[in-house]
């Protein structure tokens, strides 16, 4: 599907980072704040101007004719293996290209106001721009391996970033644990790679795709497929922080707000979803596959959300709440809902940004605050030392409603429309695929939107609300962000109200707007779908009828509002907020403590794994094979050879017999011969 | 005929014994024109790179002289696609450990003239196609690293020293007998008895030797290589002689002469004896991802930076063998471009470790910790050097393992599954260390006064440091070389 239109200017939305790197990084390292800061944010403003430029080039092409590589070098070349460093530029590298720009670009302005006066401010923006540069290969990577390098590149930015303050050992332990848990997906991408390159010889998307519909169409669910899904999903279960490798996510909070905000919610970790979406016909081919990918979905949005309900670390309730959203970004995936799982993607990295920028600005506040008093114990990021933020933050206060709004899932906001497709999905899924998985995805889903609104409007309550609880005084020093930062909130405040506008279900009798997102997308998932309708032998694919969609839309309103009014009630009313132990009471401590998840696999991996290493090195490798084998050799040869020495005797004529015995001997030898 | 391959390997040798004429109290003298001698073999031997015809399977540059023609033995020299880059790789590091030596004060001019007939031994084992002067160059390499370990190492470095001496002695015996057996056993006609090893691939392919002998021979071989490569469980003499040897030491311990025994395998154990490979190949294939895993595992709980590194080696080399014996293009090619990685990262890796050693006397991971503070260009290389080493995409190490595994998989999936996960457990040790290392605050206050990198040392890191990322970035300037020559192999 090549085709002669040129885009080989894609390859500066890469290099406009790269050079960043190398600017901040070495050349221009001791240049102000204001250089470095507004320096690495052009960089990032020139990319997202590039993939502008690509995005509408593309959207002038004829539909079906909207996929276009650009190659840029021969990377690999050995056997049957031939990998190309080129790009992909299709509707959905565009999608991603302009959240990832646009979100980081936002993100770098806000840094220059978050991390003002910090000693590596010049480090800190050479590794946000490197991010940027590795997170656009990841979406724009024509082949696996591309997508890999990328995959990895973010990774290790978001390992440098979490320790970004390495003096605190548990910031730099959060960073590696962030890392191996990472690699253990890793290492499920490696073997789905390798197995693809097995049967289909080839790893480039545009080749690989039609020629595993060709392979596997007739035979959908081999064992062979199923396992490179699966496979698959464990990649994705590492990057976007699944069940089972959620772990790391939580604990990445301990870097720079900034971070959280851009890697560990809008960007990075939706890599999992994006490759996900990107390999859709791979995984339409395998049901086994798709409904792995839903469950783990499904049960990540409801498990997570629940340790939301009873976390006291504003970070960490973001956190969770990401973690949960993720988990429905794949559970539309699994259902068969691409467009809906990379619209949630694009609303949540809106929103969730946001919130997480926000909340930086209520720590920026709190902290200020506590600085004013001379109080450097009191945990700034706790909600038990908030309240009451509303009246002094009047703006930040605004935009974190809007934000809450949105990820709550009410009507009119974005959040509520990318959430409510997932939803209606997973139902039609079930209904009309008679999916049983989708079924549970739905349930699930619908009640852990409930729960969602319940935590979110906690933390509002809980942080906004009520009576300042933090040391006598500090109230006076509560004011609002610099400019900087509080511009790119207003500018994501207005993306978060609009951006559902992309993809509006069609709800007769209201107005009949298009949905732009999923006509623009349609021509990648199409392939999928026609396998997806194969599969559960549908002739095109299934609607909802005009009054299943009212009750399902009905119904996720009225389970946000009674979530919202639930958190209400117990934190406005009841007042709950005053028990500084609320987490230490029955279930409530098990999900305060995350289900003792870490704990648990501290006892059932991590402690087993180094005992094992242990027990390798110190009784294996120095006791037996050392100690035993090759010492015990050269002990057993010098007990022979004792006897031996006796020959040595040093006396030159005894030499001399053995030496005239050893002539004749072979002398000998060869007269018989 | 030109002596160009002749003068690489002796150039050394000439400069050693210039060595002699210089007296022992010009220390930087000696230190001056043992690091000139090297660059100029480095020279001498870049135009190689641009000269050798990669499209020729052809062993070229060939050298053929008589040297003792009653018994069959010839002094040929020549360089193929193979050991093009080996060759390279030894000149390239020789200049590199003579920065790296800038600690050694003791017998100055025993030290570089060790160092540089280390240097003939190591690039006449890889241009020898004389199996009788490939097994002298073999033996001779054995003698210098011997009294670098002994005179120049740690405390334990007798011991560390004749271990390292006497296992690889018992393997190169093995490979002794194999030989003779060769020489006494194949009768070329017009030839009649010889060592010349085209000669002997050329009549072997049409007469292939009898089964038997061919199992007993790739055996004899393949233990003397798998000594020196080191495979599990032929391994433990690594890290007594890593962690006993001087920094420099090591780094041509890890950078080339581990590559020996890949080489070997590569030039005469698996080529010279196929039935032999088709029989052993579940085994080496067996052992070489016991190696990946276990030298993995046993680096996770090292309390030794340099014990470490040792048996991150072990780990490393078990992928190369693993694409070896993979025996599809890919795993190959793979396994070639990850002995040039190993040598350049784990070189890289060692003389790191040798930076803090100098400055504190200590290779103990729990006497460090917080020193990204004080040295943060350090921190930085170290940090990228462990990266390529983890095998982070972008830089050298990704590009070998990812080869030699999908290359694997190919012949022998489940092989290739379980070395996959050696990359889990690579990040493990390695950043558990650097975490332990680098950051936290500075609590031992031995260390608050390290200077950073100092211009030697930058000097011997940069360069490795650029082709750590030209082969991540570009390996195809390397692979070029010799993907003929692997497809010529894999026949």
């Amino acid at each position: 599907m090549e085709h002669t239109v040129s885009m080989s200017y894609a390859v500066w939305i890469v290099l406009f980072p790269l050079i960043g790197v190398l600017l901040w990084g070495l050349v221009l390292r001791k240049m102000p704040e204001k250089v470095v800061g507004f320096g690495a944010s052009l960089m990032i403003l020139l990319s997202f101007g590039v993939a502008v430029a690509l995005t509408m080039k593309l959207a002038s092409l004829d539909p079906h004719h909207r996929v276009v590589e650009v190659e840029i070098f021969r990377w690999i070349t050995a056997g049957g293996l031939n990998l190309d460093f080129a790009f992909l530029i299709d509707p959905l590298s565009c999608v991603m290209m302009l959240v990832v720009t646009g979100i980081s670009f936002l993100i770098h302005v806000y840094s220059i106001g978050y991390m003002h006066g910090d000693s590596r401010f010049s480090l800190f923006f050479t590794y946000l721009n490197l991010f940027v540069f590795f997170m656009l290969i990841l979406v724009l990577g024509n082949n696996m391996p591309i997508l890999f390098i990328g995959w990895e590149g973010v990774g290790l930015c978001s390992y440098l970033l979490i320790g970004f303050w390495w003096e605190d050992q548990n910031k730099a332990e959060a960073g590696m644990k962030a890392f191996v848990v990472n690699r253990i997906g890793d290492f499920g991408m490696l073997i789905a790679m390798f197995m693809l390159f097995h049967y289909l010889g080839t790893l480039q998307f545009t080749e690989m795709h039609p020629a595993a519909a060709k392979l596997w169409g007739h035979n959908i669910g081999a064992l062979s497929i199923t396992v490179i899904t699966l496979s698959l999903l464990l990649g994705a279960t590492g990057k976007s922080a699944q069940i089972p490798l959620f772990v790391w996510l939580p604990d990445a909070m301990a870097g720079p707000t900034p971070v959280s905000a851009l890697i560990h919610a809008a960007t990075m970790v939706t890599a999992g979803v994006y490759m996900i979406a990107r390999n859709a016909t791979l995984f339409a081919l395998s049901p086994v596959g798709m409904s792995a990918v839903a469950l783990i979905g499904a049960t990540t949005a409801i498990f997570a959300a629940t340790i939301g309900l009873k976390q006291m670390d504003i970070k960490k309730v973001l956190a969770y709440s990401t973690v949960s959203q993720l988990g429905y970004m794949v559970m539309a995936c699994g259902v068969g809902a691409f467009t809906a799982g990379v619209f949630h993607l694009m609303t949540h990295a809106f929103f969730k940004a946001l919130l997480f920028l926000a909340s930086g600005a209520v720590i920026h506040t709190m902290h200020g605050a506590l600085h004013h008093v001379h109080d450097h114990h009191t945990d700034p990021q706790d909600m038990r030392n908030m309240g009451g933020l509303g009246k002094h933050i009047k703006l930040t206060y605004a935009v974190f409603l809007v934000a809450t709004l949105a990820i709550a899932g009410i009507p009119g906001l974005s959040g509520f429309f990318s959430k409510d497709e997932i939803l209606a999905h997973a139902y039609l899924s079930a209904v009309h695929e008679h999916n049983p998985v989708g079924l549970i995805a739905w349930a699930l889903g619908l009640m852990a939107a409930g729960i969602t609104a319940f935590y979110m409007f906690r933390l509002v309550f809980l942080t906004f609300h009520g009576r300042y609880k933090g040391p006598e005084g500090s109230e006076k020093a509560l004011h609002e962000s610099p400019a900087v930062m509080m511009i790119p909130l207003v500018v994501l405040a207005f993306l978060s109200l609009v951006g559902g506008y992309v993809g509006v279900p069609h709800l007769p009798p209201l107005p009949h707007i298009p949905h732009y997102l999923g006509d623009w997308l349609a021509p990648v998932f199409h392939h999928a779908h026609e396998i997806l309708n194969e599969v559960h032998g549908l002739h095109h694919t299934p609607h909802l009828s005009t009054v299943e969609e009212w009750v399902l839309v009905c119904a996720s309103v009225v389970v946000a509002l009674l979530g919202i009014f639930g958190a209400y009630v117990v934190y406005m009313v009841m007042r709950a907020e005053a028990k500084p132990n609320e987490s230490q009471e029955g279930f409530g401590k098990t999900l305060f403590n995350k289900y003792y998840v870490d704990e648990i696999y501290h006892a059932v991996v991590i402690r087993p794994l180094i005992g094992l290493c242990r027990l390798a090195w110190k009784y294996f490798d120095a006791g037996f094979i050392d100690g035993g084998l090759v010492l015990g050799t050269a002990k057993t040869v010098r007990w022979f050879g004792a006897p031996l020495r006796r020959l040595q005797t040093g006396i030159v004529a005894n030499y001399a017999f053995w030496l005239a015995a050893g002539v004749f001997a072979v002398l000998i030898v060869f007269l018989i011969h | 005929m030109s002596l160009w391959l002749t003068a690489i390997v002796f150039i050394p040798t000439l400069g050693a014994l210039l060595l002699l004429v210089f007296p022992e109290t010009q220390g930087k003298l000696i230190r001056t024109v043992t690091f000139i001698v090297m660059a100029l073999d480095f020279a001498i031997s870049l135009p190689l790179f641009f000269l050798f015809d990669a499209s020729s399977p052809n062993f070229q540059f060939m050298e053929v002289y008589e040297w003792v023609p009653s018994l069959g033995i010839k002094y040929i020299l020549g360089v193929d696609g193979i050991s093009l880059l080996l060759v390279l790789l030894t000149t390239f590091l020789g200049p590199i450990v003579v920065l790296g030596s800038t600690s050694i004060k003791k017998s100055l001019r025993g030290y570089f003239g060790a160092m540089l007939i280390l240097q003939t031994g190591m690039l006449g084992t890889f241009l020898s196609l004389d199996l009788f002067l490939f097994y002298i160059f073999w033996e001779v390499m054995l003698i210098p690293m011997y009294f670098l370990i002994g005179v120049w190492g740690g405390v334990e470095r007798i011991y560390a020293a004749v271990k390292f001496f006497i296992y690889t002695m018992v393997g190169s015996l093995l490979m002794l007998v194999g030989i003779i057996w060769i020489y006494f056993n194949i009768t070329i006609p017009d030839v009649g008895h010889t060592f010349d090893y085209l000669a002997l691939m050329e009549h072997t392919r049409n007469m292939p030797l009898p089964v038997t002998a061919q199992l007993w021979l790739f055996a004899a071989f393949a233990l003397a290589f798998a000594i020196k490569v080191p495979m599990f469980p032929f391994h433990t003499w690594l890290p007594d002689a890593h962690v006993q040897a001087p920094t420099a030491g090591s780094v041509i311990l890890a950078g080339v002469l581990l590559k020996m025994g890949t080489y070997g395998y590569v030039r005469f154990a698996m080529p010279m004896f196929p039935e032999g490979v088709d029989y052993f190949r579940p085994l080496m294939l067996t052992l070489a991802v016991i190696g990946i895993i276990y030298g993995a595992m046993v680096s996770i709980v090292q309390v030794d930076m340099k014990k470490l590194v040792a048996y991150s080696s072990v780990s490393h080399l078990g992928f190369v063998m693993l694409g070896l014996f993979a025996l599809t293009p890919e795993g190959v090619t793979g396994a070639m471009i990850q002995m040039i990685n190993h040598g350049l990262s784990t070189g890289a890796l060692f003389l790191l470790v040798g930076v803090v050693y100098d400055r504190r006397h200590t290779r103990m991971i729990a006497e460090y910790g917080g020193i990204a503070k004080i040295m943060p260009w350090y921190a930085a290389v170290f940090m990228l050097v462990m990266l390529s080493s983890v095998g982070v995409p972008g830089l050298n190490g990704f590009v070998g393992e990812f080869m030699i595994l999908i290359g694997t998989y190919e012949t022998a999936p489940l092989a290739a599954v379980l070395g996959a996960s050696g990359v889990i457990l690579a990040a493990v040790y390695l950043l558990w260390m650097y975490r332990r290392v680098f950051f936290g605050e500075i609590t031992n206050p031995a260390n608050k006064s390290m200077p950073d990198l100092k211009i030697a040392e930058w000097a011997s890191l940069l360069p490795l440091i650029v082709f750590i990322i030209w082969i991540g970035v570009y390996p195809n300037t390397f692979l070029s070389k010799m993907t003929v020559a692997i497809e010529h192999f894999l026949k």
